[in-house]
């Protein structure tokens, strides 16, 4: 008996000593020599000092290149404020933190109790948006580093067909859509991931990351900044703020003459073009009719759409790693036995039950089925709000730039024969349109 | 060709004077949608903002590998943005059994201890292994030539105390929003701990409980 009891208490003694903190399987030597027991280096992070910098940093390219959108009104400057962007934010401090990619802290903070956001983040992703409310899109002319490399590489731009524009121009919001969501449910920050030129700011990145910076590059050459215009999903927010700011970049300092010469001067096609009279006026009473229909049909699209979104839920709903791990087990038992699987293999070791495993891929699922209606519900809100807007035609008399599109760059500024008094220089006035 | 002189231009500007005076109307209407819409925008960053404010921390996060949590799976050596990883091996001195036949340092089962490289754990021989007094080794990391991959950590916990155990090493790390290697881990070992203690090395700190 005393023989079994010694035995045992080896055995504890064994197992225990292994993975209790402190207690040792091979205790520490008491050394003669005098030696003295290093302890390892702990080299410490950025400080945060200089993270507060960076949003101070922030503010004052904002506030320069509102200045330089409404006031000087250069190009140039312009220029350069988003080159010491690209320099700073982009190749100085690697994309990381940027607006775009905030959106996705504020949504798991919204949603995750236990995540908090870092004040720094959250001054990023708010000052850029109050910024725009008053003086339109002046982050994405100077402050964003990825707005920046994009305009640098601007050689040929061709003008698209407008429906085209329109019909890319619905993916931004997609992708808000898809970030909000996979954000919210804690699986994933897409919108990081898929950074396209985050590789290029750290001269280090997987090659799938260079091809897809690359090819962005290389199609924004003749379609300027493809990014900005049908992904970036902090744009699509920026573009509505833009629509209802309080000012904005004006093409003219002074009065509109039509003299046409800035009417190519935007690579990115948001200058709009004076409506003739005549076909606007026909179209009045009809646009009046299509546009109540199509408002009333707005809860029919975010029915519809909510209703699509949550049978896809499903689908969604793999791309998190709890439930795609679940789901594997479910279908394909036998990967149990698949030593080179390390997620199964983590699993199995872990000793977590396989029921808890499927209880908690069960309410992540139930998750993304609430989510799903609510991102189904918004894009069908975004294509109803897009089909009204279709029947709304606005006189205009003078070409203004598009206060959504517009990215304030202030390419078209120079085509301006008006100066600030209202006067004209010499050579409009004998233009041949 | 069509050449616009001054007076033409005076004539216009009359006309679109006497349009504004018509359009007047309309022209106020839309500036009401207009600053009802640009205040509704308004309150509702407002309110984005100040929900998030009241969950928000003042000091910034950094990613940390939980070393209790860790199962030396390798993938911090290939999933890392950084390449070589961030991830690099440390070793707490202060659990160091400082053995001369280090089931770190050694492949299990050699014929011969020597440091020849067909006998080390490590694949890059980035550990030192410095003679302090018979019986007992010092056991370094030249983090140069570590590639974070695990392997001695395995063989430590395995057998010996789990003195070597994968850090992010701050100096390196790039501190993205959403950590490549976080995602991947099969343990969740990694998490976001406040920037002010941005270092989980066992000895200093205690292992929670096992939930």
């Amino acid at each position: 008996m005393r023989k079994y009891l010694t035995i045992i208490l080896f055995l504890i003694a064994v197992t225990y000593s292994g993975w209790v903190n402190g207690q040792q399987r091979f205790p520490k030597p008491e050394f003669s020599t005098g030696y003295v027991t290093p302890s390892p280096t702990t080299p410490e992070p950025r400080a945060s000092l200089l993270e507060y910098t960076d949003v101070v940093i922030l503010v004052i390219v904002l506030s320069i290149a509102s200045w330089i959108a409404l006031k000087k009104r250069s190009r140039r400057l312009m220029l350069w404020l988003s080159i010491f962007s690209l320099l700073y934010f982009g190749f100085y401090r690697e994309g990381c933190i940027c607006s775009i990619g905030a959106i996705q802290n504020v949504t798991l903070t919204l949603f995750d109790p236990l995540y908090a956001i870092s004040l720094t983040a959250l001054l990023f992703f708010l000052i850029p948006l109050i910024f725009t409310l008053f003086f339109g899109r002046t982050f994405c002319a100077a402050a964003c580093p990825l707005g920046a490399i994009q305009d640098l590489l601007i050689i040929t731009p061709f003008s698209t067909p407008v429906w085209i524009r329109k019909t890319l121009g619905f993916i931004p919001y997609v992708y808000l859509g898809l970030a909000v969501l996979y954000a919210a449910t804690g699986t994933d920050f897409i919108i990081c991931r898929y950074d396209p030129f985050v590789g290029f700011f750290r001269a280090n990145a997987s090659f799938n990351m260079f091809l897809i910076g690359a090819s962005f590059l290389g199609l924004g050459l003749f379609f300027a900044r493809p990014y900005c215009r049908i992904f970036c999903p902090y744009g699509a927010i920026l573009n509505l703020m833009s629509r209802f700011s309080r000012k904005h970049l004006t093409i003219t300092p002074a009065q509109c003459i039509q003299c046409k010469l800035c009417s190519t001067s935007c690579p990115f096609d948001a200058i709009e073009q004076p409506t003739e009279d005549q076909k606007t006026d026909e179209l009045q009473g009809v646009n009046l009719k299509r546009f109540i229909i199509f408002g009333l049909l707005i809860p029919v699209w975010i029915a519809a759409g909510g209703y699509i979104g949550s049978k896809s839920h499903i689908f969604l709903s793999k791309a998190n790693p709890h439930i795609y791990l679940t789901e594997l087990l479910i279908a394909h038992p036998e990967l149990k036995n698949d030593v080179n699987n390390i997620d199964i293999q983590t699993f199995l070791t872990s000793g977590k039950s396989f029921e808890v495993q499927v209880k908690e891929a069960e309410i992540i699922r139930h998750k993304f089925y609430i989510g799903g209606w609510i991102f189904g519900g918004f894009i069908g809100f975004v294509i109803g709000m897009m089909l009204m807007n279709q029947s709304v035609f606005r006189k205009r008399k003078d070409y203004q730039p598009h206060k959504g599109e517009c990215f304030s760059c202030g390419r078209c500024l120079k085509y301006c024969p008006v100066k600030k008094d209202g006067t004209v220089e010499e050579i409009a006035k004998n233009i041949t349109p | 060709m069509i050449t616009v002189t001054n007076s033409q231009i005076v004539t216009f500007q009359k006309q679109k004077s006497n349009n504004e005076m018509a359009d007047d109307k309309k022209f106020n209407r839309r500036d009401f949608i207009q600053n009802s819409m640009r205040i509704t925008l308004g309150l509702a960053v407002a309110g984005l903002g100040g929900l998030t404010l009241m969950h928000s921390t003042k000091g910034n996060y950094v990613w940390q590998i939980d070393p209790f949590k860790c199962t030396q799976c390798g993938r911090c050596a290939t999933s890392c943005v950084m390449s070589p990883s961030a991830v690099k091996c440390v070793n707490a001195y202060d659990l160091c059994g400082y053995c001369d036949l280090c089931t770190g340092y050694f492949k299990n089962g050699v014929k011969d201890l020597n440091t020849g490289a067909e006998n080390l754990v490590c694949p890059t021989s980035a550990i030192n292994r410095k003679f302090i007094e018979d019986p007992y080794f010092q056991f370094d990391i030249n983090e140069n030539l570590c590639i974070g991959c695990g392997k001695c950590v395995k063989g430590c916990t395995s057998f010996g105390n789990g003195s070597f155990i994968l850090q992010i090493r701050h100096d390196r790390c790039k501190n993205c929003n959403e950590c490549a290697i976080a995602r991947l881990c099969p343990s969740d070992a990694i998490k976001r701990v406040p920037a002010d203690k941005p270092y989980m090395i066992k000895g200093d700190f205690v292992k929670k409980d096992k939930s």
